[in-house]
């Protein structure tokens, strides 16, 4: 479980993060849902630790962030999986190379126990025979597979991901949706997904926290967001003519 | 005030990559890959360059030796130390300042803006000493690069000496023989070792600390060059008056 308490965080003279609390739930899908620019991105890497936040604290397990040691950072860097909003795959490396990074980085397995959890876990999100290709030689869905593989090969008690459905057409964005979901029950860790893809949020969300300019207005599930009565978050859901006729349909059956 | 501020940065980031090193086994292929992308690279562009501007070192000197008192062997003499000097040390390093800087500061700022740095510091990888060291220790074998350039450059002298009619064989290598001061080649790859630090560090800071998009990656590469050239003539000039004033 990772608790986040009181965060600011700020840019200059403009403050992107208002004092944020919530708590991201282990074994469960967290999203971090809101307009662009309300700070969703700002408050995942502050989780993550690529931005210090000014004021309030972050804790994993209980253990506040800020109060850690040098190896005690390390370790939990070593726990964190992420999934990266381009997929940031190293360029120069083949599939196999960037899924086994993580592994050569932090184990001391020999090559072939590498190879072979590098080989179980490209199998378990759906790609095989990719392994010495360059990411510039698969698809952009296919890419996210590969980053999610990356992130889950050194099993990670926490997996981040940034928007992971942008630019990917409907259909593959369901697929890496119930991908991410699956291996968050199958390995029973806490995952933590920003996005503003109202599919998601239907398909995976099982705790949403819903950010506006630097706020926590809203949370709860992906079954009460759409019986809130919170303005803001009903003016974000149904802001596309897809959910607006949906409602309509609703209000008119009932 | 931006420039004390990048400055700060700079040495900051020094700092930083001689900190929380990258696992040996990982580290020593980097810097194998770091030695043939940087170091064998380079190789042919240098010896190219070396072997034609050394003839035209000679024939120059040839040409505008009009008075027949002067000695000929001064063909040699005059292409010996402009290549140990200047040309191989100083000119070498800056054409590497484009071709190397460039690829340094172009890769590692493609993976800023592709957010590869990020995620490596999301793994717990130190990506100064991931991204920098391996290049900085490559480097050191930039002053076997610059040997390599002093002998073409004189070799290429000679030839155009010789075949060109500008100079006999002997009094060509008598001229490279006459006075020879062994501390000048010890002055050449000083100079060299301090060049190599620069070109290893400010390309990778340009590359680091860019911002924006593919466009920026562009603007920092041309920045990367400039800086570069211009610290390696000022550390050029320091280092001169240092040891030979």
């Amino acid at each position: 479980m990772i608790k986040v308490d009181n965060i600011r965080k700020r840019f200059g003279d403009e403050e992107i993060l208002k004092g944020i609390s919530t708590t991201f739930d282990k074994g469960k899908t967290n999203l971090i849902i809101g307009q662009s620019g309300s700070g969703k991105t700002v408050l995942l890497k502050c989780l993550i630790g690529l931005f210090q936040p000014e004021e309030g604290q972050i804790y994993f397990e209980g253990k506040m962030l800020q109060e850690m040691s040098d190896e005690e950072h390390r370790i939990l860097r070593e726990d964190i999986g992420m999934l990266f909003q381009g997929g940031a795959l190293f360029d120069s490396m083949t599939i196999e190379e960037n899924v086994m990074f993580p592994l050569r980085m932090f184990t001391k397995q020999k090559r072939s126990e590498m190879l072979e959890r590098v080989n179980e876990v490209l199998k378990r999100v759906n790609l095989e025979n990719v392994n010495k290709k360059y990411p510039a030689e698969i698809s952009g869905g296919m890419q996210k597979r590969v980053s999610i593989a990356r992130a889950i090969v050194n099993k990670p008690k926490y997996l981040f991901c940034d928007e992971p459905n942008s630019g990917l057409d409907p259909k593959t964005a369901i697929v890496i949706d119930n991908l991410i979901q699956e291996i968050t029950h199958e390995y029973d860790i806490t995952t933590i997904v920003v996005t503003h893809d109202m599919n998601s949020v239907m398909e995976i969300g099982e705790k949403i926290v819903f950010l506006k300019n630097g706020v926590l207005v809203w949370q709860g599930t992906n079954e009460e967001i759409f019986k809130t009565d919170n303005e803001d978050v009903t003016n974000f859901v149904y802001s596309s003519d897809l959910f607006k006729k949906i409602r309509d349909i609703q209000i008119k059956e009932q | 005030m931006k420039y004390i501020k990048d400055t700060g940065s700079y040495f900051l980031m020094l700092k930083r990559v001689f900190s929380s090193f990258t696992k040996g086994s990982v580290l020593r292929e980097l810097i194998l890959k770091e030695i043939d992308d940087l170091i064998i690279g380079s190789m042919p562009i240098v010896a190219f360059i070396s072997f034609f501007v050394g003839g035209v070192v000679a024939i120059q000197t040839a040409l505008n030796i009009d008075n027949p008192l002067i000695p000929e062997y001064l063909v040699g003499f005059a292409t010996r130390q402009s290549i140990i000097l200047e040309f191989a040390p100083t000119f070498i390093s800056i054409i590497m300042a484009g071709k190397v800087g460039s690829f340094i500061t172009s890769s590692i700022g493609s993976m800023r803006v592709t957010e590869q740095i990020d995620a490596l510091e999301v793994m717990g990888i130190n990506s100064l000493n991931y991204l920098v060291f391996p290049k900085i220790i490559a480097l050191l074998l930039y002053p076997f690069v610059i040997a390599v350039a002093m002998f073409l450059g004189i070799f290429g002298g000679w030839v155009a000496g010789v075949y060109g009619g500008f100079s006999t064989s002997d009094a060509f290598i008598q001229g490279l023989q006459e006075d020879f001061i062994p501390f000048h080649i010890i002055y050449a790859f000083i100079k060299t070792f301090v060049f190599s630090f620069i070109l290893a560090t400010v390309p990778s800071w340009q590359g680091y600390f860019m911002k924006g998009g593919a466009l920026e990656v562009g603007k920092a590469s041309t920045n990367s060059f400039v800086w570069t050239s211009v610290l390696i003539i000022l550390a050029n000039y320091i280092i001169t008056q240092l040891l030979l004033s």
